[in-house]
């Protein structure tokens, strides 16, 4: 059955049926959008800055007095993509132990954030990396090596652990 | 004997030259395209291939040179490669009547700007070879053998027929007002009346109305891209085509954008004219830098008119197929129609 009461064309006024006047405003908007500055980042020069709460590669904190992991295996338990393999070594140091093997599959993380949550020591956050690009599954797993970053370069973010953990 | 050869060489060169203009314009197009729906969008559109993007068209077309060109099992092979050239060769073969600015005299010759400029039934040429152009489109959705393609064809060629008779009248009304089929007749006429500045539009402002919308549906541009409706149809009568054979679709579409707004142009906005005599400006009648003169300015007109069909394009939405019927049928006809009517009166009660 066709509706013959109260359709589009009953509701419109006159001027707005003529559909030109509304084109033409419809098309000074557009006008106008076209000078208004743009919201795109030309991604390889101006890079985004993430704020604290920012999940991108976990990294292992290491202080002048050398690395505060102290390889008890939490995260490695806690992680549910089981992406990191944790192996401990002993040490001479007060700290009993520090990791011998510490590898983090970055094909497997997931940025969940539960293995800075679950660590005891501060020793593994997540940092504001976020450019991960291998070239092979092989290069994808980081050892200790490649994951260590210095307390310096993760203040703001350890300070954001402190107040909202 | 030598006459004839003279021509034909002067015809081939000038063939030449016009193809390439085209295919350049087409490029062209598709850059404006890109960065003028980019910045409708707050977004900044191609910048990367060359200085600001510019060479985002070419390397668009080399894209698609490399690609597989793929004919489904089921398609006619005949019609499927034959549809993107018909609909290329007449997107192309409109400029044989289309003049670019006065004759010129160079070295005792006259020549004309335009392969057959001087053709008395230009504009019905024009409107023959547009009304042929469907014939691409249809067989394109035909042939491929798909039910979207098929549909983009049928909404195509009924598309074609509500607005061609529109347009047919608008034009029909500027040929009452000029007395002539001619599309340099029709120039010369608003040029040599109020000092150059009796442009169409002033006098028949409805019929460049009519005569804007229907081009649009002609080229099938958004708001009336309902062949190719993309949420509708996935591509419309181009959804099988790939590599080069969609590249010809795509340029026909720019170039037919270029022919239409050459026609409104000639038409409605005095060609090639300025409202003032060109030798104030020390350009003599004859003279090729006239000749250059009027063309830019004819080339500027037209990449005016083509950015504002993209403007549009980007601006309204797509009209739903009944009220493009209900448009075509219910409005545009009896408006075409009384305009005539009118024009008519007042060109008999004025002569």
């Amino acid at each position: 059955m066709n509706i013959t009461k109260n359709t589009a064309s009953d509701r419109l006024s006159f001027w707005e049926k003529l559909y030109l006047p509304e084109i033409a405003k419809g098309m000074a908007l557009t006008f106008k959008t076209m000078f208004e500055p743009k919201f795109t980042r030309s991604y390889p020069e101006e890079k985004m800055t993430p704020s604290p709460s920012f999940r991108g590669r976990p990294v292992l904190v290491v202080e002048e007095t050398g690395g505060r992991c102290v390889a008890c295996g939490l995260c490695s338990r806690v992680c549910p993509a089981l992406a990191i393999e944790v192996r401990p070594g002993p040490i001479d140091a007060e700290k009993e132990r520090m990791p011998k093997v510490f590898e983090i599959n970055m094909l497997r993380c997931i940025f969940c954030g539960f293995c800075e949550e679950v660590c005891p020591e501060e020793a593994i956050v997540m940092s504001k990396d976020y450019e991960l690009v291998f070239t092979s599954p092989e290069d994808a797993i980081l050892p200790k090596d490649k994951l260590t970053v210095p307390i310096a370069q993760l203040q703001d973010r350890l300070e954001w652990l402190r107040q909202y953990r | 004997m030598n006459d004839i050869l003279w021509i034909v060489i002067e015809t081939l060169i000038k063939a030449i030259v016009i193809i390439n203009l085209l295919l350049v314009s087409a490029a062209i197009s598709v850059y404006l395209e890109r960065k003028i729906s980019a910045w409708m969008q707050n977004r900044i559109g191609p910048n990367r291939v060359g200085p600001f993007g510019l060479l985002q068209p070419f390397a668009d077309v080399f894209k698609l040179f490399m690609k597989e060109d793929i004919i489904p099992n089921g398609a006619n092979k005949f019609f499927h490669g034959l549809a993107p050239i018909i609909t290329l060769g007449i997107a192309i073969s409109v400029y044989a009547v289309i003049p670019f600015a006065d004759p010129i005299n160079l070295g005792g010759r006259v020549i004309q700007m335009g392969i057959a400029p001087q053709a008395d039934i230009g504009i019905l040429l024009v409107l023959a070879l547009t009304s042929v152009g469907v014939f691409g489109i249809a067989l394109a959705g035909w042939s491929s053998n798909n039910k979207y393609s098929l549909l983009g064809g049928i909404r195509s060629t009924a598309q074609m027929i509500s607005y061609e008779l529109s347009m047919g009248l608008a034009i029909l009304a500027v040929i009452v007002v000029a007395g002539s089929f001619s599309l340099s007749n029709i120039v010369a006429d608003q040029y040599s009346h109020w000092s150059g500045f009796r442009w169409n539009i002033f006098i028949q402002p409805l019929g460049f109305i009519i005569f804007f919308i229907t081009g649009l549906a002609e080229t099938n541009r958004a708001p009336f891209d309902l062949p190719e409706a993309e949420q509708e149809l996935v591509s419309g009568y181009n959804t099988e085509y790939s590599g080069m054979r969609f590249g010809m679709f795509f340029l026909a579409e720019y170039a037919n954008m270029a022919t239409s707004s050459a026609i409104i142009t000639l038409l409605f906005l005095g060609g090639w004219t300025l409202p003032f005599n060109p030798e104030l400006i020390g350009l003599s009648i004859g003279s090729w830098q006239l000749g250059v003169f009027q063309f830019l300015i004819f080339v500027v007109k037209i990449y005016i008119l083509i950015c504002t069909m993209i403007w549009i394009r980007w601006t309204l939405p797509r009209f739903r197929y009944d009220q493009l019927m209900n448009l075509g049928w219910k409005v545009l006809l009896p408006l075409a129609l009384i305009n005539f009517l009118i024009t008519g009166l007042v060109v008999l009660f004025i002569k």
